[in-house]
């Protein structure tokens, strides 16, 4: 069976993984086990309602209010209920602050585990084998990968999420921002930057 | 158990190339995959700690050449097959030959949000209190087990520091056997940099795993 995964998946190969899945999918609705309209509604939730930008707000809001911050920080799962972000996969939240002095960087190595409810699904490179492989112990290298380069001095810390703990960066607010709006603020956090992967965007940079 | 998908360390995976503008599915095989992984949960029974075992319980070559939905779908075939939701002979036909199991209720439309909603703690209420303080010292247990573990090898034998205590957690190992919750304490413990990867490694990095409390011994 594995013999068939051997190689690379061409064109064949992806319509026979498509035909199984169709046929699955005719099973189980037959047996009266899954509802296609509910699996309709499945998909549309994760493409367009849970997502980084539900992280967006969180981060810009710590950013420009000092008492969400301080709670975000003592209590991350209330704090980020209270935008009425909450549910599967985000139940037990840890926010890891970003400082002069330490860079955070989340990963799963033994498999998938993200914040679904303020990130949504996680990207491929962040399921694949050389992001879990080397984050523990490379993750400058890693960085490099994103083109991102931290001075030597910064201490990295890196929290592998193998229980139902699931971690979110909370990046340094670039400088040049005093005064700006949650709004404004919101255009500079990107997703990367709230798996430590990344920095936020720099005011005058573009977006 | 000691298998493919536990990569953390493991050499050789190359540069990690990540996609600008990366959609959510990349086809739509992956979307109905993802959703029916997902709506099956409830009429199939299963919990979490059992789908992880399904996906990474295979030969090293399988789970490797897998892409990730596509090893979704096997530890979904495995889940249902050994409940006896369906058989392999209707999945090859891709129709029902054998009558459904009895009880086995679809998520309905009404229900989806609700269900993704659904805050399901994985915390219960402490039966014994916690052995380990904030800064103690502890040494991971050399263990091996052929089941489900979450205590990844890159970590065994080694010492690391008490830096948070989690809670009182629903212990995966035996969860994931159907053996019941068996609630433990869960603790964050952080590790030196060149305690895992010796003396060449970065010497500003240090990693954290949480770990349950019968994962760990004293040092």
């Amino acid at each position: 069976m594995s013999d068939h995964h051997h190689h690379d998946h061409d064109h064949s190969e992806l319509s026979e993984t498509e035909l199984r899945v169709r046929a699955l999918e005719t099973v189980l609705t037959e047996k009266g086990y899954v509802d296609p309209a509910s699996l309709d509604l499945l998909i549309e939730l994760y493409e367009k309602k849970i997502g980084p930008r539900n992280g967006v707000r969180v981060v810009a809001k710590a950013w420009a209010d000092p008492a969400y911050h301080a709670r975000l920080i003592k209590n991350p799962t209330a704090a980020i209920a209270e935008l009425d972000y909450s549910g599967r996969q985000g139940e037990h939240m840890v926010v890891v602050e970003n400082t002069p002095e330490q860079h955070n960087m989340v990963v799963c190595t033994l498999c998938s585990c993200y914040p679904h409810p303020v990130l949504g699904l996680p990207p491929v490179w962040y399921k694949s084998a050389p992001y879990r492989s080397r984050a523990v112990s490379d993750p400058r290298g890693v960085l490099k990968d994103f083109g991102v380069t931290l001075p030597d001095t910064t201490r990295i810390r890196v929290w592998d999420s193998t229980s139902e703990m699931r971690y979110l960066v909370l990046p340094m607010r670039p400088a040049g921002t005093d005064g700006w709006s949650e709004e404004q603020l919101a255009e500079l956090v990107t997703r990367d930057s709230m798996i430590g992967t990344g920095l936020p965007k720099q005011p005058g940079k573009g977006a | 158990m000691d298998g493919a998908h536990d990569m953390g360390g493991v050499a050789g995976f190359g540069p990690v190339v990540p996609e600008p503008n990366e959609p959510v599915f990349h086809s739509e095989w992956e979307k109905r995959a993802c959703a029916l992984t997902i709506a099956m949960s409830r009429p199939g029974g299963w919990n979490i700690d059992m789908s992880r075992f399904a996906r990474e319980n295979r030969p090293p070559e399988d789970y490797l050449s897998k892409t990730y939905y596509e090893i979704w779908l096997a530890g979904l075939e495995t889940l249902m097959i050994e409940r006896g939701l369906v058989t392999r002979e209707e999945i090859e036909a891709g129709k029902m030959l054998v009558p459904p199991k009895p009880g086995a209720k679809p998520i309905a439309p009404s229900e989806v949000t609700p269900a993704i909603r659904h805050i399901g703690r994985t915390t219960r209420e402490p039966t014994s209190p916690a052995l380990f303080n904030i800064g103690d010292k502890v040494r991971m247990k050399n263990i091996h087990p052929p089941t489900h573990t979450r205590l990844p090898q890159y970590v065994r034998g080694h010492l690391g520091t008490i830096e948070h205590n989690q809670g009182f957690h629903v212990f995966p190992d035996l969860h994931s056997q159907g053996k019941g919750e068996n609630p433990q304490w869960l603790y964050t413990v952080r590790f030196d940099g060149p305690e895992l990867w010796g003396k060449d490694s970065d010497p500003t990095l240090s990693v954290s795993v949480d770990a349950w409390e019968s994962y760990l011994e004293r040092a």
